[in-house]
């Protein structure tokens, strides 16, 4: 097998091994989209009244509306995880063990984020099998054809989280993270109301959102879980994790120091 | 070739200077202490030696390789035990190996056999199935080196491999280095402790980022004790 196969193989499974030993990690990942789903949706369920945009062909209920932007929040907090994860390795000093590898330092990280987006992919595929048992369920087909919006999603937020490890220096700087960026994204996003009910509020606050590359993310999976399919949203979402990748690999640089602790 | 080639090295950190014009040269199989205190330059060297920093002034040569501009070939040849454990306490030993192995390239039969080896060599097969997290600090570091030997690198960097370890576990450990260059490895052991140092042992001792003294040990400590030359060199609690 090629080295770079090899290395791809071997990083993706320790990812994977990491996210089964933690298994609270497991659990916690399913159980905050199933409150917003369940609990949360229920309870605006008569508050929100939605009307018929596209990809939906006739009315649906608040729970089938955020059920993609309850995917894209599992692809965000896992990205973000993920970055944690980065930034603990860097702390522990296993971080340091795969960037001396003799491979192209952009071929590793690429299989970092290549193991973060599969188990992002992992986790929306249960909750969606989850949510489905509850009896909001999408198109059969939908099923299938969300997958490569998933990947598209993951590795855009993913990127993003590689993006922020490579600055983030210590662990204690991640709560911030929390503030500024998950929750800034989630709520500026279609995720939990359509833009249009945005722009009834606030104009500057709409367009805002549409912006936000994490509600062209919920978008590419809403349209692809309808089996339909959204230009504009893939085309920023891919452009989002082009410059998000291309800023994680210049914040990698071997010559930009900070990588390891002065000494 | 040399072994391990380092040129007009010089690194900074804003305006602190954290190495100044450092060279040395070590031929293949040259077992060399760098010995300094603690804040003399050590980590950064071997940070800029594994390329985690890029030197921005100065060259490095690993096997002949240089690490600017062929760095993969470089770091082919390089093994690396850093001063922190950087097993994954979760996986057994042999996963740890593997998963090293495979960021190498190494893998199947090719990589199990050069596991296995390295395994041997370390007295370390028995525990191959052994979680990292149930060895005790001195099987830990063995793995470490074990792990670094996968790809049979002609030079071994090693940054203070002996912490933390008991007096029987830390003499084992610097036996069996000395016997890894007597059989060819290049060797860089980093520590502030002179009692690790061999009379023969070639002997760099780095303070204020700087080379302050190059040569054969013995030579080197003159009609002192090493500690007490040290001492005297640096005007540092060694």
């Amino acid at each position: 097998m090629s080295p770079y196969l090899t290395s791809l193989q071997a990083i993706v499974t320790r990812e994977a091994l990491r996210f089964i030993h933690q298994r609270e990690r497991f659990i916690a990942a399913l159980v905050r989209p199933l409150v917003w789903l369940l609990v949360f949706a229920a309870g605006f369920r008569a508050a929100l009244g939605l009307s018929i945009i596209p990809p939906y062909q006739t009315y649906i209920t608040y729970e089938t509306y955020i059920v993609p932007g309850l995917c894209g929040m599992i692809m965000l907090f896992n990205g973000m995880q993920s970055s944690l994860s980065l930034v603990y390795d860097r702390e522990m000093g296993s971080m340091k063990l795969l960037l001396t590898s003799p491979l192209p330092r952009w071929w590793l990280l690429f299989c970092k984020l290549a193991g973060s987006t599969a188990i992002s992919i992992l986790q929306v595929y249960a909750f969606l099998a989850i949510a489905a048992a509850f009896g909001i369920t999408m198109p059969a087909l939908g099923y299938l054809t969300v997958l490569p919006a998933l990947m598209v999603a993951g590795v855009m937020l993913g990127a993003l989280g590689l993006l922020l490890s490579s600055f983030i220096k210590q662990l204690e700087n991640f709560a911030g993270v929390m503030n500024f960026v998950i929750f800034p994204m989630f709520f500026l996003s279609s995720a939990l109301y359509p833009l249009w009910k945005m722009a009834e509020s606030s104009e500057l606050l709409h367009d805002i959102c549409a912006v936000n590359p994490f509600t062209h993310a919920v978008e590419l999976i809403r349209f692809a879980l309808y089996a339909d399919f959204n230009a504009m949203a893939l085309l920023w979402t891919v452009l989002a994790g082009a410059v998000f990748t291309a800023a994680a690999l210049w914040g990698y640089n071997p010559a930009r120091t900070g990588l390891a602790k002065r000494g | 070739m040399s072994g391990l080639r380092v040129a007009s090295l010089s690194y900074n950190y804003g305006a602190k200077q954290a190495l100044d014009d450092v060279a040395f040269a070590l031929e293949p199989g040259q077992f060399c202490a760098l010995l300094g205190p603690n804040g003399a330059g050590k980590s950064t060297l071997f940070n800029l030696l594994t390329r985690l920093f890029a030197a921005r002034k100065g060259e490095i040569e690993i096997a002949g390789h240089n690490l600017a501009h062929d760095p993969r070939s470089a770091l082919a040849h390089l093994g690396i035990v850093f001063q922190q454990s950087t097993l994954d306490l979760d996986l057994s030993v042999a996963q740890n190996l593997r998963y090293f192995a495979a960021l190498h390239g190494l893998s199947g039969t090719d990589g199990a056999r050069r596991i296995d080896t390295a395994l041997d060599r370390l007295d370390m097969r028995e525990r191959a199935h052994e979680k990292a997290r149930s060895l005790n600090g001195g099987h830990r570091r063995r793995a470490e080196i074990a792990r670094a030997l996968i790809h049979a690198p002609k030079v071994l960097l090693l940054d203070e491999p002996t912490v933390g370890l008991d007096a029987a576990a830390r003499a084992a450990i610097t036996d069996y280095v000395h016997q890894l260059s007597a059989e060819g490895t290049t060797i860089l052991w980093a520590t502030h402790l002179t009692d690790e140092v061999r009379p023969d042992d070639r002997l760099v001792i780095l303070h204020r980022a700087r080379v302050l003294a190059d040569g054969i040990a013995r030579d080197v400590a003159g009609d002192m004790a090493l500690q007490d030359r040290f001492l005297q060199l640096t005007g540092a609690p060694a």
